[in-house]
């Protein structure tokens, strides 16, 4: 589903990723775990599309098509989701809203009709019960005055919405107490299935425990040093980063 | 003809047709003397400095109508707040249109200018109130004073709450060719009395349009009122808003203006502290593009102790549109314990877009909080990215980032409806398209 080949990144003429090689196939969950300033969040929001940063080498194909030339708007209607750390406030603009509007705009990019009033509303409560989330919350403007753990809720819901082939989870359990941990990774393990596929990015291994990976990577310097099953989390959550850092020194 | 010109000879064909012997002449001569004497503000005045008024004076505009005009409920009522009961104050071409409007006796005095100029019953108010706070020694308020015959007076006696807002409407059909309105309003809210007040212009057809409005606003002691100016005229209209505002002691007056369209609009709001505990606040939003032009300037006097006045105005600029706002506190020796507060915020869309923002304040007392910021900006890449990893192509999430930025104004619109609508229509401005919530 995603192929990444040799990626070299940069921003701002500062090089972070330094030849990034990824397979991601249906079905399957990944974990990028990762000391800070690794170069996680650059390769979400690479993979993303975001235009202040510059892919110098390499290819990041999705389902077999190239996507150096796509606006991050397009690639999300192909199907690529990312979940952001930090989530952006829209005063005025409802949730229920926001997610409308995003929906409506996938599917005209996917060069389908407005979802039907009802349709839409079935979807919104259907998704809004599996995150528990309540219809109060739903006409509030979207990301505003939200605890960190509404934002990341909020998040997995419009995931939930949009349903993505390919959802990039870019520190979703930050700022998380274990109660909203478990009801975010419940929605994403109800949502998962083979046909999908799921990029948890993560400096603990905690979230790990409730989003089963099938591989996890570290990414250390730009570059994944080390590849290997939910064991390696096991073994950075014991023994920290350091040892990665000196074995790559 | 020259525009000037052309005003000092209708005044005396004007004249002709009205009472000289009434006390309002002599103050119309007067005014008329200091328009003859200063003339058209230019930009070589400081208070005019990023406003030109060369352009809109160019046209050979008819100072007085030169034919009845009538208007269908139906061509206009997309003007009104039909959605809910109102009093209508409506004139065509400045002439009062008894079929359009909904004036009352019953309980307040919704009615006309030229009525309470004139009649007997009228005059111990007007006497008191016409023409004392307007600025004598501002050139286009002076020559509005001159002109003053027709416009909205509205008296709410004491403790009485206007049950329904009240809607000023003035329409310009086209049909008299370029056309100069001064339409000249006065309302008095008494002691405890409460009112609201919509009031719009409104060009109907191609045809240069040159509003010069004056309205005078008293609020008596612990008097509320709110007015809402919604601009939103044709790219052919032009308008010099003047407004004074004049309180006494815990009095609260709250002026929304909304800026959408026209030509070139200046909004003079001024507001005049006369007791303590008054609340003054003024908000704004801005929404232009082409080479339309919005120049708000705005001035507290805090002449009072303990009072305090908001001021938020928001602003977005495409193409290559003007705004400016200059906002001026004054504070006076006596007036301890002030708290004003402004904030001026743009986005320019655009790199030929600009803005010009200056904060003004004079402040003679010590024991004071005066806070003021302004920023100028693009909209944040970061939230924009945002949108469109969730499929929102950028034209839309741009608008969508922008009708957030402003919307947060009409949180303090305290009539639903115009709330509704106001809202609808800056997501139409902005090319966002919002079904409402299931």
């Amino acid at each position: 589903m995603l192929t990444i080949k040799n990626l070299h990144a940069s921003v701002e003429e500062k090089e972070i990723l330094k030849g990034i090689n990824l397979q991601v196939n249906p079905g399957e969950v990944h974990a990028i775990m990762g000391p800070n300033g690794s170069g996680k969040s650059t390769l979400s929001t690479v993979v993303a599309g975001h235009e202040d940063y510059e892919v110098q080498q390499g290819s990041i194909l999705f389902d077999g098509e190239d996507l150096s030339e796509l606006d991050a708007e397009e690639r999300a209607h192909k199907g690529i989701f990312l979940s952001f750390q930090y989530p952006v406030e829209i005063p005025g603009v409802t949730v229920t809203n926001f997610i409308k509007t995003a929906i409506n705009a996938s599917r005209k990019g996917q060069g389908l009709e407005d979802m039907p009033a009802n349709e839409m509303l079935k979807k919104i409560r259907e998704k809004a019960a599996l995150l528990e989330i309540d219809s109060k919350f739903l006409s509030r403007s979207l990301n505003e005055g939200f605890s960190g753990g509404e934002k990341k809720r909020n998040e997995i819901f419009q995931m939930a919405m949009l349903e993505p082939k390919l959802a990039i989870l870019d520190e979703t359990d930050s700022g998380l107490d274990i109660d909203a941990l478990k009801i975010v990774a419940n929605g994403v393990n109800k949502l998962k299935n083979e046909n999908n596929a799921v990029v948890v990015i993560t400096h603990y291994q905690r979230l790990l425990d409730y989003i089963v990976p099938d591989f996890v990577h570290v990414l250390y310097n730009g570059r994944i040093v080390k590849s290997g099953t939910k064991a390696l989390a096991h073994e950075l959550e014991a023994k920290g980063y350091d040892w990665i850092k000196q074995e790559n020194a | 003809m020259e525009l000037k010109e052309k005003l000092l000879s209708s005044f005396l064909a004007m004249e002709q047709e009205i009472d000289l012997s009434a006390p309002v002449h002599a103050m119309r001569q007067e005014n008329l003397k200091t328009f003859e004497e200063k003339g058209f503000p230019t930009k070589k005045l400081e208070a005019w400095k990023y406003t030109s008024l060369a352009s809109i004076l160019q046209p050979s505009y008819s100072i007085f109508p030169k034919q009845e005009a009538s208007l269908e409920l139906k061509e206009v009522k997309k003007y009104f707040l039909y959605e809910i009961d109102s009093y209508k104050v409506v004139f065509i071409d400045g002439v009062y249109s008894p079929f359009l409007s909904d004036t009352t006796h019953d309980g307040l005095d919704v009615c006309l200018m030229s009525a309470a100029l004139t009649k007997p019953k009228y005059k111990a108010l007007i006497d008191r109130y016409f023409n004392q706070i307007a600025d004598t020694q501002d050139s286009l308020s002076a020559l509005n004073t001159a002109f003053a015959r027709e416009g909205a007076y509205i008296y709410v006696p004491p403790s009485v709450v206007a049950e329904k807002p009240i809607e000023i409407i003035h329409f310009s059909t086209g049909k008299q060719g370029d056309f100069m309105l001064q339409p000249r309003s006065l309302v008095v809210i008494d002691e405890n009395a409460q009112v609201q007040i919509i009031e719009r212009h409104q060009s109907l057809a191609e045809h240069s349009v040159f509003t010069n409005a004056v309205t005078e606003v008293f609020a008596e002691k612990n008097a509320q009122v709110d007015v809402y100016k919604i601009q939103n005229d044709r790219h052919d209209a032009s308008l010099v808003d003047n407004t004074f505002i004049a309180q006494q002691r815990d009095s609260n007056a709250r002026v929304h203006t909304f800026s959408f369209g026209g030509k070139m609009t200046r909004n003079n709001l001024n507001f005049y502290h006369q007791g303590e505990h008054i609340q003054s606040t003024m908000k704004g939003i801005t929404i232009i593009g082409n080479t339309q032009h919005v120049d708000h300037y705005t001035l507290v006097h805090h002449a009072q102790p303990n009072c305090e006045s908001h001021q938020d105005y928001k602003g977005i600029y495409a193409d290559r549109a003007v705004g400016v706002f200059n906002g001026k506190i004054m504070v006076d020796k006596i007036a301890q314990k002030t708290n004003a507060f402004q904030q001026n915020n743009n986005v320019l869309l655009d790199d030929k877009a600009t803005i010009n923002t200056k904060p003004q304040l004079e402040i003679f007392a010590d024991d004071v909080k005066c806070s003021h910021g302004c920023t100028i900006g693009q909209l944040d890449e970061d939230a924009l990215f945002y949108l469109r990893t969730r499929g929102i192509p950028k034209k839309e999430a741009k608008g969508l980032l922008t009708y957030a930025f402003a919307n947060n104004v009409l949180e303090s619109v305290a009539i639903p409806a115009l709330k509704t609508r106001v809202n609808k229509l800056i997501a139409e401005k902005l090319g966002v398209n919002l079904t409402h919530d299931l």
